[in-house]
């Protein structure tokens, strides 16, 4: 029971930060069409110039000032990049994308080295919050836990209650009739690109003390988010809240449980071979659950893909 | 993407123009092992030739098809795995199977994949099918590490090719003999992939691509003709990753990934996915910087990134479609106008790109040598890193370079014009 209860806390962690990524993402993606796939550099260079003002300013600044400049440099990446390559169309303006994480991951390396940045939480926040039974949950999660819930207030309060939000769902759905109504659509986009990339920003400034400030963190991300988005519905901001806090659940359950496939098959009625090593079955069941945890996000998004195309609560057709 | 089919001949018309391209690619692929003679170099001719099967089944997809595919290297990696495992088959014992036919099996084990993926997949095209690409990529990726009977695990699964029955007494034993099975390979899936572009079906890809909604009021299924562009494309791909297996005698984890599919599809991009050369010369192109780059330089992935990048953004025609902007000109006779404008525009721009790699250079070697290594060999130059001075040159060297080219640019233009101008016999 108490394990589950931290278990509770480390999924909700996971998921909250995989919502941050996979909020901006699926924004960006219904407003234009084009799924962002260097959205996850962008965490990652929010992780390194965090890393960096940190160096000179301290953790909070860098928590300032660091989403800014990442905005400022997306903003600057459907301006000058984005606008050019979408006249050829949406698979170009993926491959764009995709050439620029790579490009963004070489700079990084370029920069900062391949080695993993001594990037660590602040003091002030180094201490255990409380603990339950034993299992200590240090301070720094409860305040991730904070911030990405208060840009989700934040966020959702904007979108629904502001007349810039109202501008921008109009925008979603009827580009054309909200220039022809006067608005300047195109800086509605490069705004929401910039905001969205902020959000990236944000989260790998928070999450770069915990999970590592390396220049490998983009792409280790990177595809989960896709997943949470497919999996969420694309386009649908509910959807990529629930999937971001399913997946994060996921993981963490799966990888906390050491259940054998041996104890499951022996349970089902099968008997285990006398010599594992023959047995063209070794795999499973030598297999654990912490072991296939990793997969099992691309293994749900597979089956929603053939059982239900648009998403759990997408409306468009995935 | 333009394709260029509608000059090309007709099947039942087939003339000296169609062929004769392949007959000259065949006698380059004879000759070559016996102008470069070093295994260095048949190595590298090795990799190209695989690197080139491959691209060519992933423009299947990408350039004809218009699925932006990014797991293709599954399919590749699977089949050698498969291929792998047959060649280890053989050596117990168990099957009697000349190795010149094992790519085949590769391909059609990728064929096998490819339908089942190909089954859910190819639904839609766009966005939607890169994404299940990725994540069955992945998927797989993934699960290498998990089934250690088929994927070996972290170390993967290795083979030897001289274990099985010799060929007319030819063993495999050495890499000339195995250039020769890749090259006949190569010659018979390029031919079949151009071929396989040319009937009903593989035109059909390219009016699914170009717009389905008017596919589908023909009567064509769009879904369908992405079914069977996906399904050769991934046989090919296992044929690659057959040939694959021959040469390197082991498939890891490393062949199956991401890096490996965005690998090929930066090729592919990078030669031209509008043509079917493209592809070809984007894995000579690759295969030829890749060696020659890394060697000079431990940058080359950021060069290679951002001439990804400069080409999606300006040319994204590719390589191909550089050289097939010169078409009208060439034909029309004024192409000679273009060379000194070309001359006195990209050799300046070449100086500057020069230079400015080497302030990256220097730059890198600033931040991230020992501490109290200031010395570096630059151009076939030494200098100090730390000093001033060589940053002046190399700054001011690239200055002028760009300086130059901007001059000389409107020139350019108004040659190109002259060019390509119709109508006037000037």
């Amino acid at each position: 029971m108490d394990l589950i209860l931290v278990n509770l806390i480390d999924g909700l962690v996971t998921g909250l930060l995989l919502f941050m990524l996979s909020a901006g993402l699926t924004l960006i993606f219904s407003m234009m069409g084009v799924l962002n796939f260097a959205h996850a550099s962008f965490y990652m260079l929010g992780a390194y110039f965090a890393y960096q003002i940190s160096l000179f300013f301290g953790f909070w600044m860098g928590l300032l000032i660091a989403p800014v400049i990442v905005g400022v440099m997306g903003a600057g990446v459907e301006r000058y990049g984005l606008r050019r390559v979408h006249q050829y169309g949406h698979v170009p303006e993926l491959i764009f994308t995709f050439g620029l994480a790579l490009l963004i991951e070489e700079l990084v390396q370029f920069l900062w080295g391949k080695n993993q940045m001594p990037y660590a939480v602040p003091e002030v926040l180094h201490f255990t919050a409380f603990s339950i039974a034993g299992n200590s949950i240090p301070a720094y999660k409860i305040f991730m836990i904070f911030v990405s819930l208060a840009i989700f207030m934040a966020l959702l309060f904007v979108l629904t209650r502001t007349r810039v939000g109202m501008i921008i769902q109009a925008a979603l759905s009827y580009p054309k009739t909200v220039e022809a109504l006067g608005h300047n659509v195109p800086l509605v986009f490069m705004g929401v690109f910039g905001v969205g990339t902020a959000l990236a920003g944000v989260a790998g400034v928070i999450a770069g003390p915990v999970l590592g400030t390396f220049p490998g963190m983009a792409f280790l991300l990177g595809s989960i988010v896709f997943v949470t988005i497919v999996i969420g519905g694309l386009g649908s901001l509910w959807g990529a809240l629930v999937a971001s806090l399913l997946i994060g659940w996921l993981t963490t359950f799966a990888a906390s449980y050491n259940v054998a496939f041996a104890d499951i098959l022996t349970w089902i009625g099968f008997t285990m071979p006398a010599d594992l090593d023959d047995s063209m079955w070794r795999d499973l069941w030598t297999l654990t659950m912490p072991q296939i945890g990793p997969i099992l996000p691309y293994l749900l998004m597979v089956l929603i893909l053939v059982f239900r195309p648009h998403g759990l609560l997408g409306k468009r057709e995935a | 993407m333009t394709d260029q089919t509608q000059n090309a001949p007709r099947f039942g018309g087939m003339n000296t123009a169609a062929v004769a391209p392949w007959v000259i690619a065949a006698a380059f692929l004879l000759v070559m092992p016996f102008i470069f003679t070093s295994n260095s170099a048949i190595t590298i001719m090795n990799q190209m030739s695989i690197t080139i099967i491959f691209a060519l089944s992933y423009n299947m997809l990408l350039g004809q098809g218009g699925m932006l595919s990014f797991g293709h290297a599954v399919y590749m990696g699977v089949g050698g795995f498969f291929c792998v495992h047959i060649m280890n088959m053989v050596e117990d014992g168990g099957l009697p199977l000349p190795l010149p036919l094992l790519p085949l099996f590769g391909g059609l084990f990728g064929l096998g994949l490819a339908t089942i993926v190909g089954a859910f997949s190819t639904r839609k095209a766009g966005t939607v099918f890169a994404m299940i690409s990725l994540g069955v990529g992945e998927l797989i990726a993934a699960c290498s590490v998990i089934v250690v009977a088929f994927f070996g695990g972290e170390e993967g699964v290795s083979g030897d090719r001289t274990y099985g029955l010799p060929v007319f007494g030819v063993e495999f034993l050495q890499q000339i003999e195995v250039y020769y099975l890749i090259a006949f390979w190569l010659m018979l899936s390029a031919l079949l992939m151009y071929l396989f572009s040319r009937t009903p079906v593989g035109r059909m890809a390219n009016a699914v691509r170009d717009n389905p909604e008017r596919a589908e009021f023909l009567g064509y299924s769009a879904r369908w003709v992405r079914f069977y562009s996906f399904c050769a494309a991934g046989f090919f791909a296992g044929i690659a990753g057959g040939l694959f297996a021959i040469n390197y005698e082991i498939l890891t984890e490393e062949n199956l990934n991401l890096t490996q599919s965005g690998a090929i599809l930066l090729i592919t991009f990078l030669g031209g996915i509008g043509f079917f050369f493209g592809p070809i010369l984007g894995a000579i192109v690759f295969t030829l910087l890749q060696t020659v780059l890394s060697l000079q330089t431990e940058l080359w992935q950021l060069y290679l990134g951002a001439l990804f990048v400069a080409t999606v953004m300006y040319f994204p025609g590719g390589l191909a479609g550089l050289l097939m902007m010169h078409a009208p000109a060439l034909r029309s006779g004024r192409a000679g106008r273009l060379v000194l404008p070309y001359i006195k525009t990209l050799g300046p721009a070449l100086i500057g790109v020069l230079a400015l790699a080497g302030l990256i250079e220097m730059t890198f070697h600033l931040r991230h040598a020992s501490l109290g290594d200031h010395h570096m060999t630059l151009f076939w130059v030494d200098l100090d890193s730390h000093s001033l001075v060589p940053w002046l040159v190399f700054a001011a060297i690239m200055a002028a370079g760009f300086a130059v080219m901007r001059r000389n640019l409107p020139e350019l233009l108004s040659a190109w014009h002259s060019a390509n101008a119709t109508g006037d016999r000037s």
